[in-house]
């Protein structure tokens, strides 16, 4: 039976980014549909009622959603290269560091470049803090995973490449090699990871969706 | 080799409760320690650095933190009894995406509600029905959110149970009346023994939580 996987994304989006890594990792042919979140669609709405949010796969019909649920259905579903580890402690670790980029760093970078004042000064201490925890961390490995990429590298991405670039298009420095040797060596190795390199998004678009959240987030204030 | 299980916990967290009854169900050994959160202990720092909380197992002197990852932790390394999460990909991913939901929900909330008042505590109560009566849904008919079995969503979300008495007391509201199929499904729950033994008193809790109120002048 054929098999159909489709992927309903937002092509600026670090969350969308993590599940296709994980789908190319796996060699999984899939359907790509592209979601304007400034007005969702009601496939969306049908198939996320709950968080109304991409990515959401669809295999055969049925949705996934959340980003690393949706990455740990794949590794589970499709045989090829691993994504967890097999020992349950190496798991847990992974799955550690995944849900700690989440729930922990994602705003405090994002608003130690997007925010202002007083915000903005709590924003980047705190995500200096985090850095430095993430520094630490890769002291002795190549990568989270260790030797090869894994869960908590892919949740990472948005370290690897937005952030950088969000960083470059508001002009706010927080992360520099000096300060986090260790994070830039695993920025280095992590983007010339073939599957990663090969589908890089041009700089030039990532800038632009910036450039348009940046806006969208100080015209709310 | 014997096994050496270690839980630091907190007796009223609804978070330690879902790997004590975890635990239960498969029937392992091991030695509690309830930990003071206002005084946290060289232990609970060593093992879980970078939050500083609870609920923490430690299994064979390595820890595991994050009370999802523990009970995953616990389902994939003894194995051989009481499955916890499906066996089958789509359904585990659906397991997993409502205990991300509670995860990201409930707790708010619960903080929320003992440490706000008028409109605030109105907003709040209204966010808790509405994620009540979402997850409700989510259960429709079956006995457990699971199916026939009890599982990894009713377990991520019993130890709630134990601070419902403390939504409605100050909330001034019931839960029961709201959402009286999640509420027989708790009682379903607590039926078994590996989830009365793990939850707390809700008596105490509230009684607990009026105690914090009172020292934060917040009442």
């Amino acid at each position: 039976m054929a098999e159909e996987v489709m992927l309903i994304g937002a092509k600026g989006s670090p969350f969308t980014r993590r599940v296709e890594t994980a789908l190319k990792m796996k060699g999984v042919q899939y359907e790509f549909m592209e979601e304007d979140v400034s007005n969702k669609s009601p496939l969306l709405l049908k198939y996320n009622p709950v968080h109304k949010k991409i990515p959401v796969l669809l295999h055969n019909g049925k949705p996934i959603c959340e980003s690393l649920v949706i990455i740990e259905y794949i590794d589970e579903t499709w045989k090829g290269t691993p994504i967890l580890p097999e020992d349950p402690y190496e798991r847990a670790k992974a799955r550690f560091w995944a849900k700690f980029m989440d729930d922990k760093c994602l705003q405090p970078l994002w608003k130690s470049c997007s925010s202002q004042g007083e915000e903005q000064e709590k924003a980047k201490e705190e995500a200096c803090e985090l850095l430095k925890i993430l520094d630490n961390e890769l002291k002795d490995k190549k990568f989270f995973g260790g030797d090869t990429i894994g869960l908590a590298d892919i949740a990472a991405n948005f370290i690897s490449h937005w952030f950088l670039i969000i960083q470059e298009v508001t002009g706010v420095e927080v992360s520099t090699k000096d300060k986090y040797p260790k994070l830039y060596e695993w920025i280095d190795e992590f983007v010339n990871c073939s599957i990663i390199k090969e589908n890089l998004h041009p700089k030039e678009e990532l800038v632009a969706v910036f450039r348009g959240r940046l806006q969208a987030a100080t015209a709310t204030k | 080799m014997a096994d050496e299980v270690i839980l630091l916990d907190a007796w009223n967290s609804a978070f330690g409760m879902r790997v004590r009854v975890a635990l239960a169900e498969k029937g392992i050994k091991y030695e509690y320690k309830e930990q003071d959160l206002g005084n946290k202990s060289p232990l609970l720092l060593k093992m879980n650095p970078i939050h500083k909380k609870v609920p923490v197992l430690i299994h064979n002197g390595k820890p595991i933190c994050e009370s999802a990852i523990i009970v995953q932790y616990i389902d994939e390394v003894w194995n051989d009894k009481a499955p916890l999460l499906p066996s089958d990909p789509y359904e585990k991913a659906q397991a997993r995406f409502w205990v991300d939901y509670i995860d990201k929900k409930m707790y708010d909330v619960g903080r929320r509600v003992w440490s706000s008042k008028g409109e605030e505590l109105e907003a709040v109560k209204k966010e808790i029905i509405q994620h009540l009566k979402l997850l409700e849904g989510e259960l429709g008919d079956k006995p457990y959110f699971g199916g026939e079995t009890f599982g990894f969503v009713d377990i991520g979300l019993i130890g709630f149970y134990s601070w419902f008495y403390t939504y409605e007391t100050l909330g001034n509201f019931s839960i029961e009346a709201e959402c009286p199929k999640l509420i027989a499904w708790a009682k379903r729950c607590m039926e078994k023994e590996s989830v009365s033994k793990s939850l707390a008193d809700p008596h105490k809790v509230y009684e607990f939580i009026k105690g914090i109120k009172k020292m934060l002048g917040l009442e």
